[in-house]
């Protein structure tokens, strides 16, 4: 057990975790603007990395019209999806908005293995270099570091957009109060129309990019799991405790799997550590790191 | 519900479970049929039978928690896991028999809930699905890794339950075992209801706030809702590992939570006799879309490779059609029927 050894478990939960903060934007988005609780984030992201292998390597497209086109996918998945399903469902109670999220998951999951198969499938050619350079003494992979920057800036682009664009603005507003936001000339309708876009494309983006570096298997919706431990720890109505989250979660998750490895022989701990953590937090700080808090009172 | 001419004369009428006679034949005459059942059919039919009075077992027990107190709980396939672990711990490595084993099942598996059910205290809708969902797969990894129990991804090989000298070997003598059982569990559930307790687990479920004024202690009775609600899933897996005669962490993941859930969405939430409709929905279910399978891949070859992928999405579908359409789940629109039919032609 080296300092450089730590290093990499680092860097690595680092790239893996900006991917979740990409996943859990997408979910925070939703639950702010509609309180739908989307347990079909992770086949969001699945589904937008099998898209721009189709365009890609399938038919052979460049890649920034593979992309563009695979957001284009998106936005027509998300409004069909908003429309079809969850527009019936406003004003059920939570278990039933939950249950319908589930199974869209299983039927997203279903279409892709029954047009791609179940193996595994990598992008060609390679969208980033693939060469290392070295960091601290580590060796990084390039991949990584692009990985990395491309999901920041995503973020970002996204912060500003809540920030100072109109819609941005709107959708905080509905967010707030969709009574008061409806007599203020907002559409609401629009509004949860654009949430499910919004974090359908953010997610998308998200799976071409760890597609890039793990390859794409029907497995990739194991990302939409860690999304809960990342939004609980941020807070669930926070874009910048989402981000935060996933950050902090892809880092924890990483380290404490290589350490238990290396000190208790015990392997696996990769997919437990986020849900202990997850319901740590939950006795401890039920509203995360930025979530709003609800007081009642009897 | 009442309607006019239904009249009652005595108190010990108004407290009847079975309140008219066409309830009371209905009733006897299904568990006469259940009674038959073994003699009627063979293999196949009759273990679909006996998982439905198992999932029965662990759909009621899902929605004393789901439907009657209001905790969504995703984690029953991993509290199903916890009884049949402790049970096949107790049978195969202690060397007790399936009369401590499957009692004891269901009290730790009670207890496991409550420990997993403390978040209940602060925690509602949304947070707690979530707990739950960590709670599952906290437990499924412990099902794996902590091998001197549960014999890791090995499993457990686990015997049929014995009496005196007769063992419960053949799925016959089986299946009357685990009718019993199930009968006299859903007879608890359904008096379990109209008590007190059932009482303050639905106002705990309609408004929690309005329940605390009124003098109900929420905490304690999410806990035992919780602990109750475990219970069952502690005896349903316990029943259901004696059956298969093997436990292992795979029975018991993610997937079975999500298809109990559905059981109880789609038979209906807060309805004894809606966990029954979806126990029998869901174990069918599968079963029918295996059949659909195995003809689709005749005539399209390439659907063999991916037929569970098929089944799974066709499952989904149903999830989702069905809550679109029928929210409040088949018990609600059975009523229904049944009031038309009651008034007709009168329905006003």
């Amino acid at each position: 057990m080296t300092t450089q050894y730590l290093l990499q478990l680092f860097i690595s939960g680092l790239v893996i975790g900006s991917i979740y903060s990409a996943v859990a934007l997408g979910f925070v988005i939703i639950y702010k603007a509609t309180r739908v609780v989307n347990f079909a984030q992770g086949e969001f992201l699945m589904v937008g990395a099998y898209i721009c292998y189709a365009f890609l390597v399938q038919m052979h497209v460049p890649f920034w019209a593979a992309l563009a086109l695979t957001i284009l996918f998106q936005i027509v998945l998300a409004v069909v999806i908003e429309r079809l399903i969850l527009r019936p469902m406003i004003g059920e109670p939570i278990i039933s908005i939950i249950m319908v999220t589930i199974g869209l998951s299983l039927v997203l999951r279903s279409l892709v293995a029954m047009v791609w198969k179940t193996d595994i499938l990598v992008y060609e050619p390679k969208l980033f270099p693939q060469e290392t350079v070295s960091m601290a003494g580590v060796p990084v992979s390039l991949e990584f570091i692009w990985c990395f920057i491309l999901s920041m800036v995503l973020l970002a682009v996204f912060s500003v957009f809540f920030k100072y664009s109109k819609e941005g603005v709107a959708m905080r507003a509905a967010a707030f109060n969709q009574q008061v936001a409806q007599s203020m000339g907002i559409s609401v309708k629009m509004i949860f129309a654009l949430s499910w876009i919004i974090s359908a494309v953010v997610s998308g983006i998200g799976g071409v990019l760890i597609g890039n570096i793990n390859g794409i298997s029907n497995s990739l919706y194991h990302f939409g799991l860690k999304v809960f431990p990342a939004t609980i720890l941020g807070g669930l109505d926070s874009i910048l405790g989402a981000a935060l989250g996933g950050i902090i979660i892809g880092i924890l998750e990483n380290l404490s799997d290589g350490l238990f490895k290396a000190y208790l022989d015990l392997s696996g701990v990769k997919e437990v550590a986020p849900f202990v953590v997850l319901v740590v937090i939950l006795m401890i700080k039920p509203y995360g790191l930025f979530g709003t808090k609800e007081i009642e009172r009897v | 519900m009442h309607y006019c001419g239904d009249f009652r004369t005595s108190y010990e009428k108004d407290i009847e479970v079975l309140q008219t006679p066409t309830a009371k034949i209905g009733v006897v005459s299904f568990l006469l049929f259940l009674l038959i059942w073994p003699y009627l059919v063979k293999g196949e039919y009759l273990w679909i039978v006996m998982q439905i009075l198992i999932a029965t077992v662990g759909a009621v027990g899902l929605n004393i928690l789901t439907g009657f107190t209001g905790q969504i709980s995703l984690g029953q396939g991993a509290f199903l896991g916890v009884g049949a672990y402790t049970t096949a711990y107790i049978t195969a490595k202690m060397g007790l028999s399936f009369w401590v084993g499957v009692p004891a099942a269901g009290i730790v598996t009670a207890l496991t809930g409550m420990v997993f059910g403390i978040p209940s205290l602060r925690l509602k809708g949304l947070y707690l699905a979530i707990a739950t969902l960590a709670s599952q797969f906290i437990l499924e990894w412990i099902f794996l890794r902590w091998e001197p129990v549960t014999g890791g991804s090995y499993g457990i090989v686990i015997q049929r339950p014995s009496l005196g000298g007769f063992v419960f070997d053949s799925d016959r003598s089986y299946y009357y075992l685990v009718l019993a059982i199930t009968a006299g569990m859903v007879l608890f559930a359904v008096n379990l209801v109209r008590t007190k307790t059932g009482r303050a687990f639905m106002a705990v479920r309609d408004h929690y706030i309005s329940a605390e004024i009124m003098g109900i202690n929420i905490f304690r009775y999410r806990i035992l809702s919780f602990g109750i609600s475990s219970f069952y899933a502690g005896v349903a897996g316990a029943l259901y590992g004696h059956s298969l005669k093997f436990v292992s962490s795979e029975q018991f993941n993610i997937e079975v939570s999500i298809v109990y859930l559905a059981m109880i969405i789609i038979g209906g939430l807060g309805s004894i006799l809606g966990s029954i409709y979806g126990a029998v929905f869901m174990i069918l279910l599968p079963k029918l879309l295996t059949v659909f399978t195995t003809k689709l891949s005749t005539v399209w070859p390439d659907a063999s490779q991916i037929t569970s992928s098929i089944e799974h999405g066709i499952f989904g579908l149903i999830i989702v059609l069905f809550l679109i359409f029928e929210p409040d789940g088949v018990a609600h629109r059975w009523k229904m029927i049944k009031a038309y039919w009651k008034l007709y032609p009168f329905s006003y």
